[in-house]
């Protein structure tokens, strides 16, 4: 009996853009047979086949037929889509890089402003690319739930090299990763490669946790890297509420905490509305425990995408919860997610007085600041801070607000 | 006969060779913006009498057969049609029917656009029939042209110089058919009533004007007058009654939408805010943005920022759809000044407000005229597939080289006073900014700005412009930055490959060549 040695990966038709379609065959003689069909081929074709023949050099692949389908992807995306098929039919722990990674670790920190993140489908290469012109404060790559069961193995590999390559223009590179056990594979595919933030869905324990950051410890050393990596836990359902303070303090490197509401309401046995009577104790119990613990409290998504008036009002709710920001699904949900946590006037003007007040004092060199009579602890200068950032952040104040002192 | 050899080749004054010789007819190489002076007289058609046309004013033959006949239809012949129906057009199919039924060859059909809707007459190219299109091709006929089979040489030309062409008599039309929503038996016709409203006829304005013979078609034959009379009956040989004289739906859509996409309208609010910035926009301005998702949009920031300063504009130049017509409604336009009309809120305004402007390519574009008002226009919006590093411009070729769209109005509107193309960096990966256009159809010197999603690139002529946003918060940048990102991010994209063969010509608003097209290498 013949044995069908083949695996097929990304994506085909007329719809398709900025994506392609590889099939691989691998077979024991005849030589390579590469067909390449690109809707770019007069500009790229040459590129293209290049790109090929050095991924079947550097797996050393003699005999088989590989073909391409591009429907004007990016190098990075068929790199991801040729490796993908390869590591269907055979084990290799090898990533073929198909240039040096760009040096684009950008390290975040604990404090960042997480206002707005926004969620992308891992296998989705398209809606990629242009995200972080959106300027939300962090990009998730999402090899959860927006990726088919079918397409997760094949998504991790892109997912891998948007990090490595697709510049996010100053976003927080995040990645969902999937439930824990299941999500501790795909750390493989992200850790040392530039993720910032990991985002660990159906959180409902404090092990699940210190499973995510073993498997980060091993490959940090085995990769040499020593990127610092947050994360964020998703508290998705009663049990993950009861236990949610627990799980804020399970960890040193947790900045925030996200209530996923959706899973939660299912989970309770009822509906999410908009008003969110019924997920007011958990959202508030998700608030307190992210305070008590002293990390950031995060709302969840807003689904209806047309709807911006509605998304403002729940914005408001998030804020007056005291939630510091939620997840969007659309980039045009960014700006209005922004403008609704926006500090308020008195707030911002408090802030720079403050902020004034502690640059004049490092200045001359006193340890400690002051306002008028009033000594200023080293939190309230922080917090006065993150309200400037914020207000810079989306044109609220000048660069340059010190002028008006 | 061979008539697409195009024999000796020159090089214009923008470095590009053109030949000195089409369809065995004389060209003239583009000589700069401005530079070429017409000399002799507007062209004529002959003079008639009436009475040689009936007193009664009934023009009426049987059917379009009888009228193509009356009016002398044989080999070589010139025959326009218009493009107010767009996609909708069920008439000029129809002639070359006819035309082929009674075995006529070596036409030139001159149409103002090409439509997918005509991609049946590529049989009629094939076999004779129809010698060469001078006028837009898209889609089925642009790639049948590009791969050389068509037998004589495309000409492209902008709706102005359409108008140009005829008026000088670079082009004599033989028969001009022109299809009218509604229409009276003396020929009388209009696009504002009837099953197949379009809002206006101003592309068939020179047709009806300069043709040697006109024949009106229309669905909607009312007793005389027909008024508006958009045409005029007393240029009109014959007319005729059909049952269908295009598809609705195709020809307006019921509303325009504006586009959803968040990269689209990232760039749109950049366009907006650059002009609120460089003060382009002030009480009383005037603008073009047509149809299209990227246009559409920075029109409704425009509105937004006449809002919040409680101004108004003067007036609209459109390519009209419901939101400059709730502008005008609402008192923040004075007048539109339209050329075609997309959708129904478009035709009913033209039908009911006296605000609502047609016009013709011979007020808003003609070159050799005296003065249009194109160069009016404050802030003009366009789009291209290509610009290069000296901030010319293709709309009519992609990079591959194929040949996709036409020019319509677009050279003509680039003598507006500030012209912005908004346009994606690269397109899935093909970069829109590179070293040199593929086709040159406008001259960088006519334009100003290139706002893509990554950064804005000023013409480093407009001083102006680079002084007042010298302190801004858009990301200006040189036209060669946003050409390098584009290729650290696609690559390089090679040129595509062409044989000698010159399978069109790109002609400028005043009739010279500005560059020509070639046939793409299999």
């Amino acid at each position: 009996m013949e044995i069908i040695d083949k695996a097929f990966a990304g994506n085909r038709g007329d719809k398709v853009r900025s994506d392609c379609y590889v099939e691989l065959e691998l077979k024991d003689s005849g030589g390579l047979n590469i067909v390449v069909k690109s809707k770019v081929q007069a500009m790229f074709g040459a590129d293209i086949e290049k790109l090929v023949k050095d991924f079947t050099e550097f797996y050393n692949i003699k005999n088989a037929n590989i073909l391409m389908e591009d429907n004007g992807a990016l190098p990075l995306v068929q790199a991801a889509r040729l490796e993908a098929t390869y590591k269907m039919l055979r084990s290799d722990s090898r990533p073929f890089f198909f240039k040096n990674p760009s040096q684009n670790s950008l390290a975040t920190s604990k404090e960042k402003s997480r206002i707005s993140r926004l969620y992308l489908p891992g296998n989705n290469p398209s809606l990629m690319i242009n995200a972080g012109l959106h300027h939300p404060d962090g990009i998730i790559l999402d090899l959860e739930d927006a990726v088919a069961p079918a397409k997760k193995f094949e998504a991790s590999f892109l997912v891998r090299n948007a990090l490595l390559w697709l510049d996010f223009y100053g976003a927080e590179k995040m990645v969902r990763i999937n439930q824990v056990p299941r999500g501790l594979d795909d750390l493989e595919h992200i850790v040392g490669y530039g993720v910032n933030l990991i985002l660990v869905p159906k959180c409902e324990s404090a092990d699940q946790i210190r499973l995510v950051n073993q498997q980060i410890d091993v490959l940090r050393k085995e990769r040499n890297s020593n990127q610092e990596i947050w994360l964020m836990p998703i508290i998705e359902s009663a049990l993950g509420v009861v236990k949610a303070y627990e799980i804020a303090t399970s960890a040193e490197n947790i900045v925030a905490m996200a209530i996923g509401l959706e899973d939660y309401t299912a989970d309770l046995g009822t509906r999410r509305t908009e008003e969110g009577k019924e997920s007011f104790y958990a959202r508030s119990q998700v608030v307190n425990a992210c305070r008590a613990a002293g990390i950031q409290p995060i709302d969840s998504v807003f689904s209806d995408v047309n709807d911006m008036e509605g998304l403002a009002r729940n914005v408001q709710n998030s804020k007056a919860l005291g939630f510091d920001g939620m997840g969007c699904i659309h980039p045009r949900q960014i700006k209005v997610i922004h403008e609704n946590f926006a500090p308020e006037t008195a707030e911002i003007e408090k802030a720079k007085k403050i902020v004034n007040a502690f640059i004049e004092a490092s200045e001359k060199g006193l340890g400690v600041v002051s306002l008028g009579s009033k000594m200023i602890d080293a939190p309230v200068v922080k917090r006065a801070q993150k309200v400037i950032d914020i207000a810079l952040s989306i044109g609220l104040i000048d660069v340059d607000w010190r002028k008006e002192f | 006969m061979n008539m697409k050899k195009t024999g000796k080749m020159v090089i214009n004054a923008v470095g590009r060779l053109v030949p000195v010789e089409v369809n065995g007819e004389q060209q003239i190489p583009f000589q700069g913006v401005g530079k070429y002076r017409p000399t002799g007289r507007r062209y004529g058609p002959p003079l008639v009498s009436c009475a040689d046309f009936p007193s009664d004013g009934n023009k009426l033959v049987s059917n379009l057969k009888e009228a193509l006949v009356k009016a002398g239809l044989k080999d070589g012949m010139t025959i326009s049609t218009h493009h107010h129906f767009r996609n909708g057009d069920l008439i000029a199919n129809q002639i070359f029917d006819i035309a082929h039924e009674l075995g006529v060859k070596n036409l030139r059909w001159f149409p103002s656009a090409s439509f997918p809707c005509h991609e049946p007459l590529i049989k009629y190219l094939e076999d004779g029939t129809i010698n060469r299109i001078e006028g837009s091709m898209n889609g089925a006929l642009g790639r049948f042209a590009s791969e050389g089979r068509m037998q004589g040489v495309g000409v492209l030309r902008s709706h102005g110089g359409r108008y140009q062409a005829v008026q000088d008599g670079e082009v004599q039309i033989d028969i001009a058919v022109i299809a009218a929503p509604t229409a009276d038996a003396f020929g009388n016709a209009n696009g504002v009533d009837g099953a197949a409203a379009c809002g206006l006829l101003g592309f068939a304005l020179a047709d009806s004007q300069f043709a040697h013979k006109v024949i009106v078609v229309t669905d909607n034959l009312v007793p005389f007058p027909c008024i508006p009379w958009q045409i005029q009956g007393n240029y009109v040989d014959y007319t005729v009654k059909v049952d269908k004289v295009g598809d609705p739906e195709k020809i307006v859509s019921g509303t325009t939408a504006v586009t959803k996409s968040p990269d689209r309208l990232l760039i749109a609010e950049m366009t907006a805010q650059f002009c609120e910035e460089a003060e382009l926009i002030y009480d009383g301005f005037s603008y073009q943005a047509g149809a299209g998702g990227t246009s559409l949009s920075i029109g409704i920031y425009f509105d937004e920022i006449l809002k919040r300063k409680n101004w108004k504009a003067r007036f609209v130049r459109a390519g009209s759809n419901q939101y400059p017509v709730k502008m005008l409604e609402e008192g923040r336009v004075d007048y539109i000044l339209d050329g075609q009309t997309f959708d129904l809120e478009g035709v009913r305004s033209m039908r009911e407000n006296p605000n609502h402007v047609n016009t013709s390519p011979f007020t808003s574009y003609n070159y050799h005229g005296k003065g249009n008002f194109a160069s009016m226009v404050d802030v003009v919006i366009l789009g291209a597939t290509e610009v290069d590093v000296n901030f010319n411009a293709n709309v009519v070729t992609h990079s591959d080289g194929v040949l996709l769209h036409g020019i319509g109005g677009w050279q003509n509107c680039l003598f507006g006073k500030t012209v912005f193309l908004p346009v994606p960096l690269f397109r899935d990966r093909i970069p829109v900014i590179i070293d040199e256009v593929t086709t040159l159809c406008g001259p960088g010197e006519l334009i100003d700005v290139i706002v893509t999603e990554r950064g804005i690139a000023i013409n480093p002529r407009r001083t102006d412009l680079l002084e007042k946003l010298k302190n801004s918060k858009l990301p200006i940048k040189t036209i060669e930055q946003l050409k390098e990102e584009a290729e650290a991010i696609c690559g390089k994209p090679a040129k595509p490959e062409f044989e000698d063969e010159v399978i069109a010509i790109v002609k400028w608003v005043d009739g010279t060549v500005l560059d020509s097209i070639r046939k793409v290498k299999k």
